[in-house]
């Protein structure tokens, strides 16, 4: 793999671009392997280039069923931030973090992370209480959070509507090292990196079955042949009960439900921060791209579906949110709109557990913040995989925390897996 | 959009109705133990394929319904009353 460095693109641009070698491998199934992780997303590309640099485990495989970037890692809106709350998950989130403050160098890859700040407006005194709060035990734990007063926010940004009478903006919860980052680049920039610590990634490779045998898997039946695997991890969020069951483990705190976002034509710069709106449980969140569009999503479907595509009511509520809080936007037209598949969890926190077969690990449950959580994700989805032992950070994230009634419940919604947006 | 035939309204968008979640759950008895318990609050099939739901037609006639429902296609295969006793009287006026 040829790397990307000023050398290199100066010697290529003199010499047509004929030395750059292709991203990664396309490298045939071997039959067995040390890991092998199910889902070639950003949390299992994570998780396969971690296991590779930090716990040098080098005979992994990442088994793809379409082709890397084209699940939930090109389905989502691209935020990132670190406003977590509660006690496991906001040490996590700020890990994933300052993982991507240097994600550009340590793959060698332009993730073009863009660090713009998250301003999350508030609309009543209560809502300001309950920001005030959340953000206070942000900074309690070390994490950067700022309160902006209407005087501030109107000057960075002016042409929020401000002379709303029914929902009048109060002023917003800041995030300043949050921001976005390109999904695309995410995922290309994993695949690259672990492909060159030697990671096999098999694309067009679906798990069909799996074989089970004294109580743990034995091999993987793929529709490009089975494959043995000492170790296993499901990192395959939307469709994780799905293979769970092809593993005859049963049910799971886990429903899938879908979510949509949406791009617009390319305009001139509009917007610079990524801005959150919610009032009365409608849910908005917009950015501009560095392409000019604006990226925006609001709810989920409201029902549990596997569908890949978003119906209408979404559309009409998010594009009401949109001329909300931007009455400018009026008259930009929507070029795409989409739909992932999320895990949504009981409690709207994740899972990196152990399971009940001894070989199986499993990563699964992102709700609606997959994206962000990705380097962590990897970080300790590979700890776990390669030390047997969950971190500190991540020991209450298992199946078991319903039972003993430690839920991580950020939005205080209780056991419905819809309303954990 | 998804249409969904209320027995005592007709069909209708989906827009009218409040989904509620999976139909088949059964919570145990009171005396039963947490992990009984846990199972029916927390834990689910999260079938992919044809399954029973519960809507809610909250901007119609207020009835709650059971529909078999597929989470691929959305295409719904059958839509009756969660009440028994509706259920009779809907198949009575049929």
């Amino acid at each position: 793999m040829t790397r990307f460095n000023a050398w290199n693109v100066i010697k290529n641009g003199l010499n047509g671009q004929s030395g750059w070698s292709r991203q990664w491998r396309d490298p045939e199934p071997k039959s067995n392997y040390d890991v092998i992780i199910i889902g070639g997303g950003l949390h299992g590309l994570a998780t396969a280039f971690y296991l590779a640099k930090n716990h040098n485990i080098k005979n992994i495989a990442v088994l793809e069923k379409g082709w890397i970037g084209g699940g939930n890692a090109g389905r989502n809106t691209t935020i990132v931030r670190s406003n977590y709350m509660m006690p496991g998950n906001h040490e996590f989130y700020e890990h994933s973090l300052k993982l991507w403050e240097n994600l550009s160098h340590e793959l060698n890859y332009n993730v073009m992370f863009s660090q713009r700040a998250h301003v999350s407006l508030f609309h009543s005194p209560g809502a300001r209480d309950s920001a005030a709060r959340r953000y206070n035990i942000m900074r309690l734990h070390g994490t950067d959070a700022e309160l902006w007063d209407l005087k501030t926010l109107k000057k960075k940004i002016p042409h929020l509507n401000y002379d709303d009478s029914r929902f009048p903006i109060l002023g917003a919860a800041v995030q300043r090292r949050a921001g976005n980052a390109r999904h695309d680049a995410v995922a290309w920039g994993y695949a690259r990196a672990a492909d060159s610590l030697g990671v096999d990634i098999l694309q067009n490779c679906e798990v069909t079955g799996i074989t089970r045998k004294n109580g743990s898997i034995e091999s993987i039946q793929t529709s490009r042949g089975t494959i043995k695997g000492k170790k296993v991890g499901f990192a395959v969020a939307g469709n994780t009960s799905v293979l769970w069951q092809m593993a005859e483990l049963g049910n799971l705190p886990i429903e899938s439900h879908k979510l949509q976002a949406f791009v617009t034509e390319s305009i001139k710069p509009l917007l610079d921060q990524v801005v959150v709106y919610g009032v009365g449980g409608a849910h908005f969140y917009i950015s501009q791209s560095d392409k000019g569009s604006m990226v925006f999503g609001g709810d989920l479907d409201w029902y549990k579906s596997y569908a890949q595509r978003g119906n209408l009511p979404i559309v009409q509520d998010s594009a009401e949110a949109a001329m909300a809080i931007l009455p400018c936007l009026g008259r930009i037209r929507l070029l795409r709109h989409w739909a992932g598949v999320m895990d949504m969890s009981m409690d709207g926190s994740f899972f990196i557990c152990k399971t009940p077969i001894s070989n199986l690990y499993l990563n699964a449950g992102w709700n609606y913040g997959g994206f962000k959580a990705s380097p962590a994700s990897g970080w300790y989805f590979a700890d776990l995989i390669a030390n047997e032992n969950p971190h500190n950070y991540v020991h209450n994230h298992n199946l078991e925390r319903f039972e003993k009634g430690i839920n991580i419940d950020e939005r205080g919604a209780g056991p419905d897996p819809k309303l954990h947006g | 959009m998804i249409r969904i035939n209320c027995p005592y309204c007709g069909e209708r968008d989906h827009s009218e109705f409040s989904y509620g979640g999976d139909a088949t759950i059964n919570y145990p008895s009171l005396e039963s133990s947490e992990k009984e318990w846990t199972e029916a609050i927390f834990f689910r099939k999260n079938i992919r394929g044809f399954q029973l739901e519960t809507w809610h037609h909250s901007n119609g006639c207020r009835m709650w319904l059971e529909v078999e429902r597929s989470t691929i296609t959305h295409e719904i295969k059958s839509v009756r009353p969660c009440h028994p006793d509706l259920q009779k009287v809907v198949e009575n006026n049929k």
